[in-house]
């Protein structure tokens, strides 16, 4: 569904972040993509919906392909109308709307009025929550429940792919599983291809069909969920499992060699 | 104290008191939705009234019908200076924006002036001029009518914000752009849309004081400063408050008139709005309703 190949992206056209990333989103499935901080993450959705102008970035070459459709460099609300929504980081709700007037900007792009009431009721049906207070100001719900309306404001476009940009951030660990089975629940009953980016390896893998792991601008590993649950590197670096016969102590420098090993 | 007098300069109050509403109004549109200080929102107001005058005069059609084809024009002025001017300024400093708009009030004084000569120029009478009794005072026709279009206008503005798709992406805009992009909103088009609402609620504006002065002249535009205490009273980012706001500054202004001009010998009027914009600086620096920020803790 989603291709990018060989992507680079360059900010204030000096700075190069993504630095030829290639990876691909079967329809339906949800995929992960994972990594340490600085990694190019956010930069990859952002090049996928259209962001990157705002902040003075670029997709200096590659391609980035949505449904056999080369997207790169396309205005954001033409994005959005092909189908791509990105939940951004931080929740980003307008504060000084309610509820309800949030969800009417998620749904901007659709012309379909009858199903757009439905969709606002289906969404509430996802967060009851939202519901009870559908007419206060957004501002003033919990972060959890923010994180949820976000995600409802995506439903609102019905979007073939949604770009989800860490949605456990500052978000209690009871109200994670909670909001990660619900996008579970999004991608199983309305079909919505899901590309996920996370900090929190195990709760993303709890998801996800198959994942990428990035350092520096690239992809420094790709598999299934199973392949990467398995793998020793993810374990020790991601899972925080490590091989359990000894613990690890910081004298142990041979980590850090190892994760250079993946450029 | 003379209860009648009193009344009087109430009424007169509101009557100006909601064309500054008006015009305020357009200012904060502006203002939130593109963080810029319109300078030009008198001008924008004397631009409008002259349109209109032109049709009434050139043209045999209704007085309401003119109106309308003054705000197509006035919507049409507002959309080009916004495409043509304001936006590849966006990303740049306030203060150059501010310059700008500074300047192009200018130009619009400039070319009126250059169309219409300086003279005042008489304005055709559209209300009924014989008074309307209203307990003891008798209060002209074309005030009540001015209260009931500014009343009108304002209904239909805040239920354009509150219901419309459009209006809510406007707010959702001015609340973050960004995030709006995000949303699939043509942040560019709710830019022209802002600009060609604040042009038009002006031109209304112009328009009534046309029709209440009985002719129009280049001090329409001094409106346009009479509109910063008002908007800076209200809070610069509140379509309510800029109505409170020229409400109370009208008022303000004619009772100093009324009562402070006898004892100083005049001026009183011209100044007390200012007083006011300065006492309120030092009190309330974000006015009456300006956006208080929502912070979770």
């Amino acid at each position: 569904m989603l291709t990018i190949s060989n992507a680079e992206v360059i900010y204030n056209r000096v700075i190069l972040v993504l630095k030829g990333l290639s990876l691909h989103v079967p329809e339906g499935k949800i995929v992960a993509l994972l990594g340490a901080n600085g990694a190019g993450k956010s930069t990859t959705l952002k090049a996928i919906s259209g962001l990157l102008k705002s902040e003075d970035g670029e997709i200096s070459s590659g391609s980035i392909e949505f449904m056999g459709e080369r997207i790169n460099n396309m205005d954001p609300e033409n994005i959005v109308r092909k189908g791509i929504f990105q939940v951004m980081e931080g929740r980003r709700v307008f504060e000084d709307l309610t509820i309800d007037e949030n969800l009417t900007v998620g749904g901007h792009t659709r012309k379909d009025s009858t199903s757009f009431k439905r969709d606002k009721e289906l969404v509430f049906d996802y967060f009851p929550r939202l519901r009870e207070r559908r007419n206060q100001l957004s501002g003033f719900l919990s972060g959890g429940e923010q994180q949820m309306l976000a995600i409802g404001r995506a439903l609102m476009a019905r979007p073939k792919l949604m770009l989800l940009d860490e949605p456990s951030l500052g978000i209690a660990p009871l109200l994670v599983q909670e909001i990660f089975q619900l996008i579970k629940t999004i991608n199983t009953e309305e079909k919505t291809t899901i590309l996920l980016v996370e900090q929190n390896a195990n709760v993303a893998f709890s998801i996800c069909d198959y994942a990428y792991i990035m350092e520096g601008g690239r992809v420094a590993m790709s598999g299934t969920t199973e392949q990467m649950k398995s793998n020793d590197d993810v374990k020790e670096f991601y899972l925080g499992i490590g091989e359990g016969k000894d613990k690890k102590s910081y004298c142990d420098l041979k980590s850090y060699k190892r994760r250079k090993r993946w450029l | 104290m003379d209860v009648t007098f009193l009344l009087q300069l109430i009424i007169n109050g509101l009557v100006v008191g909601s064309i500054y509403a008006l015009v305020a109004t357009g200012f904060v549109i502006i203002y939130k939705a593109t963080s810029a200080l319109n300078l030009a929102q008198g001008e924008f107001l004397m631009v409008g009234a002259y349109i209109c005058l032109n049709i009434l005069t050139k043209h045999q059609i209704p007085f309401w019908q003119a109106v309308l084809i003054t705000f197509a024009f006035s919507a049409l002025l507002g959309v080009i200076i916004e495409r043509l001017i304001l936006r590849p300024l966006i990303g740049s400093h306030l203060i150059s924006v501010i310059m700008v708009t500074l300047g192009l009030s200018s130009v619009l004084k400039a070319l009126i002036q250059l169309a219409y000569g300086t003279d005042t120029i008489p304005f055709p009478e559209v209300f009924p001029s014989d008074p309307v009794q209203i307990g003891p005072i008798p209060v002209s026709q074309g005030y009540l009518y001015a209260i009931a279009c500014v009343t009108i206008l304002v209904v239909l503005l805040t239920s354009f914000f509150k219901y419309s798709k459009i209006g809510v992406a406007m707010r959702a805009t001015a609340s973050s752009q960004q995030v709006a992009l995000s949303m699939g909103i043509s942040v560019k088009m709710m830019f022209a849309i802002s600009w060609a609402i604040a042009a038009i609620v002006s031109a209304m504006g112009g328009i009534l004081l046309g029709t209440i002065r009985g002719g129009i002249d280049m001090s329409l535009s001094f409106m346009g400063l009479k509109v910063l205490p008002v908007v800076i009273l209200g809070g610069l980012d509140s379509i309510i408050g800029a109505i409170v706001g020229g409400l109370v500054i009208g008022i303000l202004e004619n009772f100093s008139g009324g009562y402070l001009d006898p004892v100083v010998g005049g001026g009183a009027k011209e100044v007390a709005p200012y007083v006011a914009l300065i006492l309120i600086l030092m009190f309330k620096p974000y006015g009456l309703f300006g956006k208080k920020k929502i912070e979770r803790v």
